[in-house]
C-alpha cells in the first residue's frame, strides 16, 4: 500500500476517480446497466473492427508498402490522430484549471500538491492517448491480421504522439494562461481547443474543394496533386508513416523525444500549477454588464422575456460559445463550395444540402437541451404564471432563431445559386431542427446547465434518436434534392426513428418545465 | 398576536385532505387554513412534508388527492390564476449564475406580465433596500449564499404577490443578513401579504409568526398561536423549542 501523498497514492486516488466517473458517465450513475455497458462496449469493439477491415482489406490486397500513395495516406491519419489529441489534451489541461471539484480540499491540505497536479498532467496523456487509441486501435490491429507484426509499432506511435500532444497542449495552456490571465484564458483555450481539433480535418477539406472541387477529403490526400507535391518517398519528412510502419530506429527517437518533452513540461509546470489554479479560482469570465437600470427595464411578453434570457445565457456562455464555433467551423468548407460553384455547377451542390441539415440538427439538439433541460431556476419558471405550452414554445423559438441567424447567409447564397435546393435544405433544415427540438422536449430532465458536456448521459436513447433523426433527414434532404424516390424510404425510417422516441420517452412528472 | 378564528377571515389558503405518497406517504390527509395577511410558520422535524406541502401549493407538485385553494381560487384547477398571485423562495436559490441581479428582476417582472416602468422602479427599490446596490449589474456567478438568497427573495418580491411561501429561507445566511431578510418579510406582512415559512429556526417562529403549524408524518399534530401551543403541550412559560420537542416526541410514541 502507497505512503498517503505520494505520487502513487496520488496516482491511484485519481485513478479511482476517473473509473468511477467514466463508469458514471457511461451508466448515467445507473448500477444496473453495468453489465449491459460491457455487452455494448463489446459489440462496438467487434464493429469498430469490421468496419476497418472493410475499409483496409481492399488497400491491403493491392499491397501496402513505402510507396508514396500508402505514406501519405498514413501520414495523413496520424495527423488527424494527432490534432483530435492536442485538443483534447488541450480541453483536459484546461478544466485542470477551471474545475474546483477536490481542489479546494487538497489545496486546502498538508499534502505535497505538486505531486497531484504530476499525476494529473500524466493522467491527460493517458486519457487522451486512450481516447484516440480506442478508435485507431481497431485499425492497427485489422493491419497486423493483414500485413504483419510490423504495424504493432503503430501502438507505440501513438504512445509518442499522446505525450507530445500533452506536452504541447499544457505549454500552451500555461503560456495562455501567464500571458492572458485567468480571465480570458477561459475562453480563449476553448475556442483554440475547438479549432485546433477542426483546422486538419476542415482544412484537408477546404484544400479538396479548391483543388479537386470535391468534398472528399480522401480523394484530395490521394489525388495526382498531392503525390506530385509531396517529396519523394525516400524522404525523411515520412518519418511518422515509417515509424508507424515499423521502423524501430525512428519509433524510438519519437518516443524518447515525446516522453522526454512530456516529462520537461510536467517537471517545470506542476511547480507553479497550484498557484495558477488558486489564482483561476477568485476569476469569472466577466462579471459586470452594461447597466440595466441606466437603459432601463423594457416592456416585454412573457414569450420575450423567455426569449431575451435564453439568448442572454447563450451568449454568457464561454463552453457553449466553443462547442457552437465548433459545429459552425464545420459548415465552412461547404460555403466554399458554395462559392466556388456559384452560378457553375449546380448539380455539384447537391452535397450541401444533407450538410446543411445534418450541422443544424445536431446544433438544435444541443441548444434545445440547454433551453429544456439546463434551466437553472426550474422552480422559478414552474412557478411562474405561465402556461408549461407558452414557456417550452419560447424557449424552442430562441433556439431556432439562433439557427436561423447561423444558417440564413449561406441558405440566402445557396437559394441565389440554385433555388430549388435551398428550398429543400430550408425545409430539411426546419424539420431536423424541429425533430431534434421535439426529441429534447420528450426526454427533459432538470439538471444543471454547467453539464452540457454530459448532456448525453442523462439519456442515451435520446442521444441516438437525435442522432440518426438528423441523419435520416440530412438523408431524406439529399435523395430529394437529387430526384430519388429512395427519399420516401429514409422519411419512413426518420418518422419511425420519431415515433420510437415518442413511444419509449419517460413519463412526465408534474412541476418539470412543460409538464 | 391576533386571535382571529380562520374561517372569520378570508384565506390566503386552503388546504383539504391533501395527499402526497412517494414509497411513503409524504403527506397524509392535511388539512390546514392560513388568514389573508397573516405570517404563518410551518414547523416540523426532517421529512415530516414541510416542503413537499409547499412546493404542492407554489404548483411544484401534483397531490395524489386533496384540494388548494390560494384566496379562493382552486390552484389545481387553475393554476395559472393562482400562481399570479404566489411567490416561492425555497432554501436553495435558484438564479441564473450570468444573469446580473437587474436583469433577473427584469426577467422574474417579464414572466408574471408586469408593467416595465413599475417593475423598474420596485425592482431598484428591491435592490436598495436588501443591500445589493453596490452589486446590480454584476453577473451572481461570483455571489455568496446569502447574496443569492436575497436576489432570490428579491424576485419573489418584485411582482408583488399577496402570498409568499418561504423553505427555510434563512439556511446558510450570516446574522446581517438573516436580519435584513426578517425586516423585509415582517414589512411586507404590514402591508397586508400572507407570508407562510417553514424554518428549523424556531426563534424566528416564535418572534415573527402570528400562528405555528405543527406538522409531523404529513399531518398537522398542532396548531396556533405561541400561547395556544403551550395551553395544548401544557407547558406553560415554556419556550417552542421545548413545546415542539414535547409535541414531535408524543407523535413518535402515539404512533
Amino acid at each position: 500500500m502507497s505512503r498517503p501523498g505520494s505520487l502513487t497514492w496520488f496516482a491511484g486516488h485519481e485513478l479511482r476517480l476517473f473509473w468511477r466517473d467514466w463508469i458514471s458517465l457511461m451508466t448515467a450513475g445507473k448500477r444496473r446497466r453495468e453489465p449491459l455497458l460491457a455487452a455494448v462496449a463489446a459489440i462496438f469493439l467487434v464493429a469498430i473492427h469490421g468496419v476497418a477491415y472493410l475499409v483496409l482489406a481492399p488497400a491491403a490486397a493491392s499491397g501496402l508498402g513505402a510507396d508514396k500513395l500508402t505514406l501519405v495516406t498514413v501520414t495523413g491519419a496520424v495527423l488527424l490522430a494527432f490534432t483530435m489529441m492536442l485538443s483534447q489534451a488541450m480541453e483536459a489541461a484546461t478544466r485542470a484549471f477551471y474545475t474546483r471539484g477536490d481542489l479546494d480540499l487538497i489545496l486546502s491540505s498538508p499534502a505535497p500538491v505538486r505531486r497531484l497536479f504530476m499525476v494529473r498532467m500524466v493522467a491527460t496523456g493517458v486519457s487522451t492517448t486512450l481516447l484516440t487509441g480506442s478508435l485507431a486501435g481497431p485499425f492497427i490491429n485489422v493491419l497486423v491480421y493483414l500485413q504483419g507484426p510490423h504495424w504493432l509499432a503503430a501502438y507505440g506511435l501513438l504512445l509518442a504522439l499522446g505525450a507530445m500532444a500533452t506536452a504541447l497542449a499544457l505549454s500552451v495552456t500555461v503560456a495562455l494562461f501567464r500571458g492572458l490571465g485567468p480571465a480570458r484564458t477561459r475562453l480563449v483555450a476553448q475556442i483554440v481547443t475547438a479549432a485546433v481539433g477542426a483546422v486538419f480535418v476542415i482544412g484537408v477539406q477546404l484544400a479538396a474543394i479548391l483543388s479537386t472541387g470535391s468534398i472528399s477529403r480522401l480523394t484530395f490526400i490521394r489525388s495526382e496533386q498531392v503525390m506530385a507535391l509531396g517529396p519523394p518517398s525516400e524522404s525523411g519528412w515520412w518519418f511518422l508513416a515509417r515509424a508507424a510502419m515499423g521502423d524501430f530506429a525512428i519509433l524510438l527517437a519519437l518516443l524518447a523525444v515525446a516522453f522526454g518533452g512530456l516529462a520537461l513540461v510536467v517537471g517545470v509546470f506542476s511547480k507553479g500549477f497550484g498557484r495558477d489554479v488558486v489564482a483561476a479560482s477568485g476569476v469569472g469570465e466577466r462579471a459586470r454588464e452594461r447597466s440595466a437600470a441606466r437603459r432601463g427595464f423594457r416592456p416585454v411578453s412573457v414569450a420575450q422575456a423567455l426569449r431575451r434570457k435564453e439568448w442572454a445565457l447563450l451568449r454568457r456562455d464561454p463552453w457553449l460559445i466553443s462547442e457552437t464555433l465548433m459545429q459552425t467551423l464545420y459548415l465552412l468548407p461547404p460555403g466554399v463550395l458554395l462559392w466556388l460553384k456559384f452560378g457553375d455547377d449546380v448539380g455539384a451542390l447537391i452535397i450541401l444540402v444533407p450538410v446543411l441539415v445534418m450541422a443544424s440538427g445536431q446544433l438544435a439538439g444541443g441548444l434545445a437541451w440547454l433551453a429544456v433541460s439546463g434551466e437553472d431556476a426550474p422552480d422559478l419558471v414552474v412557478s411562474a404564471p405561465v402556461s408549461s405550452a407558452q414557456t417550452i414554445r419560447a424557449k424552442i423559438e430562441a433556439i431556432l432563431t439562433v439557427i436561423a441567424i447561423l444558417v440564413a447567409p449561406l441558405l440566402l447564397l445557396f437559394a441565389l445559386a440554385a433555388p430549388l435546393l435551398a428550398g429543400i435544405a430550408a425545409l430539411g433544415i426546419a424539420i431536423a431542427t424541429i425533430s431534434a427540438a421535439t426529441i429534447q422536449i420528450w426526454f427533459r430532465a432538470q439538471v444543471k446547465r454547467s453539464l452540457f458536456r454530459r448532456r448525453h448521459a442523462s439519456s442515451r436513447i435520446a442521444t441516438m434518436a437525435e442522432a440518426f433523426s438528423s441523419i435520416l433527414w440530412a438523408g431524406t434532404a439529399a435523395l430529394c434534392a437529387g430526384g430519388s424516390w429512395l427519399a420516401v424510404g429514409t422519411l419512413f425510417f426518420a418518422l419511425l426513428v420519431l415515433l420510437g422516441a415518442w413511444l419509449v420517452r419517460p413519463r412526465r412528472a408534474y412541476g418539470a418545465i412543460g409538464a | 398576536m391576533t386571535d382571529l378564528a380562520p374561517d372569520t377571515a378570508e384565506l390566503a389558503l386552503e388546504l383539504t385532505g391533501l395527499c402526497k405518497n412517494y414509497e411513503r406517504p409524504a403527506v397524509d390527509g392535511l388539512d390546514l387554513a392560513v388568514r389573508a395577511g397573516e405570517f404563518y410558520a410551518l414547523l416540523g422535524p426532517n421529512g415530516a412534508g414541510k416542503t413537499t406541502t409547499l412546493r404542492i401549493v407554489a404548483g411544484l407538485l401534483r397531490p395524489d388527492a386533496g384540494a388548494v385553494r390560494v384566496f379562493g381560487v382552486d390552484a389545481l384547477a387553475d393554476p395559472i390564476a393562482a400562481k399570479r398571485l404566489i411567490a416561492w423562495v425555497s432554501d436553495e436559490p435558484m438564479i441564473y449564475d450570468k444573469l446580473t441581479p437587474l436583469e433577473y428582476l427584469e426577467f422574474v417582472s417579464g414572466l408574471w406580465g408586469m408593467d416595465a416602468a413599475r417593475a423598474e422602479a420596485r425592482a431598484l427599490e428591491l435592490i436598495e433596500w436588501l443591500g445589493l446596490a453596490p452589486h446590480a449589474d454584476e453577473r451572481c456567478q461570483s455571489f455568496s449564499k446569502g447574496m443569492r438568497q436575497k436576489v432570490a427573495l428579491a424576485g419573489a418580491l418584485v411582482h408583488d404577490p399577496r402570498l409568499l411561501i418561504l423553505d427555510e429561507p434563512l439556511t446558510g445566511l450570516d446574522a446581517g443578513s438573516a436580519r435584513q431578510v426578517k425586516d423585509v418579510l415582517s414589512a411586507r406582512v404590514r402591508s397586508g401579504v400572507t407570508v407562510i415559512m417553514t424554518s428549523h429556526i424556531l426563534e424566528i417562529a416564535e418572534r415573527m409568526a402570528e400562528r405555528i403549524g405543527v406538522i409531523d408524518k404529513g399531518r398537522l399534530i398542532a396548531e396556533g398561536s405561541l400561547e395556544d401551543l403551550r395551553r395544548q403541550a401544557g407547558k406553560h412559560g415554556s419556550s417552542l423549542e421545548d413545546i415542539f420537542l414535547d409535541l414531535v416526541a408524543a407523535e413518535s410514541s402515539a404512533a
